[in-house]
């Protein structure tokens, strides 16, 4: 029975290794950056043509937060990968469930799933510009397609994978194939469901940036395209973090549902 | 005697690159109503196929599976299943798991805690009603496993290698346990196991299986009277029958 009283406190040793392990990743990641920080000010000193300093680029973050470009630009990008992420994602769930319960569905849908995963949504950007003009439509649909497919494979995959053996588990104790879906095949995907989900967010942040650079009249990735223009570094430079920090940031978020909600996965 | 599972000139056979393979070859076998079966054999000679064919889980290629006379319907709760592998829903808790099949019976609440309650209790794992399956060891999850399965008091328990996991004192216990609500409440029991001594301590018939193809070698009847009781097991009446049984297994002609 010994063995049984350990197993009965689990979190012990993970708690353990949760507080030991993130102090002394984060001094390796401070001291990472303050490295890389050293680098980028001797690349600069020495010369590197146009290369600003951490410092200048700093300075010019504080004009943009203070004369609010950076907020409003900032807000106008988040504006547009949130709306098309979430409807490209609330899209490709129910898609992604036909698709993994109904052989029907998967056959009319998969060649087309499949095919348009294959092309970079930034290629379709052309098209949509043609076809819905060039005001937020465009990029928002373009975001809403690259989050979509990347959800809605990932989804599918979940279902299709679901362990034959609990859905006969529920099924012997006298569950229909409503049940089987709600109680079995629906928490048995969620963590495919996340993680596409993430990889969707990812891939809408990255083609937003790159829709604002053809045509927007606000946001991260115009006002990289103005700067560009004005052989402005700093602005660019400022543009390029803030656009990976906000990244990292909604990137973090998701993981953090994501570990809420598959807290009962084993992990290895 | 009423057969209660009859399974009929069963053959299951799956195609492969050459030709077919045969996991049972014209089997016939009859449980009657209230008795309690074990089931013996190498492995892959198609215990489980059987069984889960008993619980409309697979069907077989030719010949027909009936439960009370008529074809089985499909699965249901009426034939509960311990599957070799536990099956347990790894997102819900112990106490979760087992009041999966009681809440499809819409049970009123208090009465559904009452039994979830007292199946893990017979099982030993009141301590960790809300674990979840993770955090269990592998007897641990079996026995969980059990709990759901008699939690719903099913008329046919089908269980495939139950007590595999457990250590030798558990898996005693769990034996005289499942002997006891056997003989107070009249299942119907198929039993897998690749013990020889525990089939011939729970049965009345031990089925002894061969494989390639996968066939009934021989059927050993356990003339001991029950309640089985801890002295049985060195009688020499049991082991002479553990011993046909035995040389059942293991000293199997090759098949034609
Ligand atoms: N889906 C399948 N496709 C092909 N062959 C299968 C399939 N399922 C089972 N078999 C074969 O059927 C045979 C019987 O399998 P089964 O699982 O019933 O064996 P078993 O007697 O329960 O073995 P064990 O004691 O190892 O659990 C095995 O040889 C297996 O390879
Ligand atoms: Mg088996």
């Amino acid at each position: 029975m010994t063995q049984l009283t350990t197993l009965g406190k689990p979190a012990a040793p993970a708690a353990r290794r949760a507080a030991g392990r993130p102090r002394r990743t984060l001094v390796l990641n401070l001291v990472a950056v303050v490295l890389g920080l050293l680098v980028w000010t001797l690349l600069a000193t020495i010369g590197v043509q146009g290369l600003p300093t951490p410092m200048e680029v700093a300075a010019k973050a504080g004009e943009l937060v203070a004369d609010g470009t950076l907020l409003q630009d900032a807000l106008a990008s988040l504006r547009r990968v949130l709306l098309g992420f979430l409807m490209g994602t609330l899209l490709a769930i129910p898609v992604g469930f036909l698709m993994g319960w109904y052989a029907t569905a998967r056959g009319l849908l998969e060649p087309y799933v499949q095919f348009f995963r294959t092309i970079p949504p930034l290629a379709i950007i052309p098209l949509a510009i043609v076809l819905l003009g060039i005001g937020e439509v465009p990029k928002v649909f373009v975001i809403f397609l690259a989050a979509f497919l990347s959800s809605v494979v990932s989804t599918f995959q979940g279902v299709v994978d679901v362990d034959k053996t609990l859905i006969n588990a529920a099924r012997v104790l006298g569950a229909s194939d409503r049940t089987i879906f709600l109680k079995v095949v629906v928490p048995a995907s969620t963590p495919f469901i996340l993680v596409g989900m993430r990889v969707g967010l990812g891939s809408a942040w990255g083609t937003l940036v790159a829709a604002e650079l053809i045509a927007a009249q606000e946001g991260l990735g115009y006002r990289m395209q103005q700067a560009q223009l004005y052989y402005d570094l700093s602005t660019i430079f400022v543009g390029l973090i803030a656009i990976g920090v906000l990244g990292l940031l909604m990137d973090r978020l998701l993981l953090l549902a994501e570990r809420r909600l598959t807290d009962w996965q084993e992990r290895r | 005697m009423n057969a209660k599972i009859s399974f009929r000139d069963i053959v299951k056979t799956y195609p492969m690159k050459d030709g077919v393979f045969t996991a049972l070859d014209h089997v016939s076998l009859d449980i009657a109503d209230r008795e309690f079966v074990t089931v013996v054999g190498p492995s892959g000679c198609g215990k489980s196929t059987l069984m889960s064919m008993a619980a409309g889980l697979t069907e077989p290629t030719s010949g027909e599976v009936l439960v009370d006379g008529a074809p089985v319907p499909g699965p249901g709760p009426d034939r509960g299943v311990i599957f070799q592998q536990y099956a347990l829903f790894p997102w819900l808790s112990v106490r979760k798991n087992v009041e999966f099949g009681l809440k499809l019976m819409n049970l009123p609440p208090d009465e559904r805690r009452r039994r979830a309650e007292h199946a893990i209790e017979l099982v030993g794992l009141s301590d960790f009603a809300d674990a979840l399956p993770k955090t269990l060891s592998g007897g641990m999850k079996q026995r969980c496993a059990i709990a759901r399965a008699y939690a719903v008091n099913p008329q046919v328990l089908l269980m495939d290698e139950p007590f595999g996991a457990l250590d030798a004192l558990t898996r005693v216990q769990l034996q005289d346990q499942l002997l006891d609500t056997w003989s107070r409440e009249r299942r119907t029991v198929m039993f897998i196991t690749h013990d020889v001594d525990e089939a011939v301590y729970l049965a009345r018939r031990v089925i002894v299986m061969a494989a390639r193809p996968g066939r009934v070698q021989q059927i050993v009847d356990v003339d001991l009277p029950y309640p089985r009781t801890e002295e049985m097991r060195l009688s020499p009446e049991f082991a002479r029958i553990r011993n046909e049984v035995w040389h059942g297994v293991y000293h199997q002609p090759k098949a034609a």
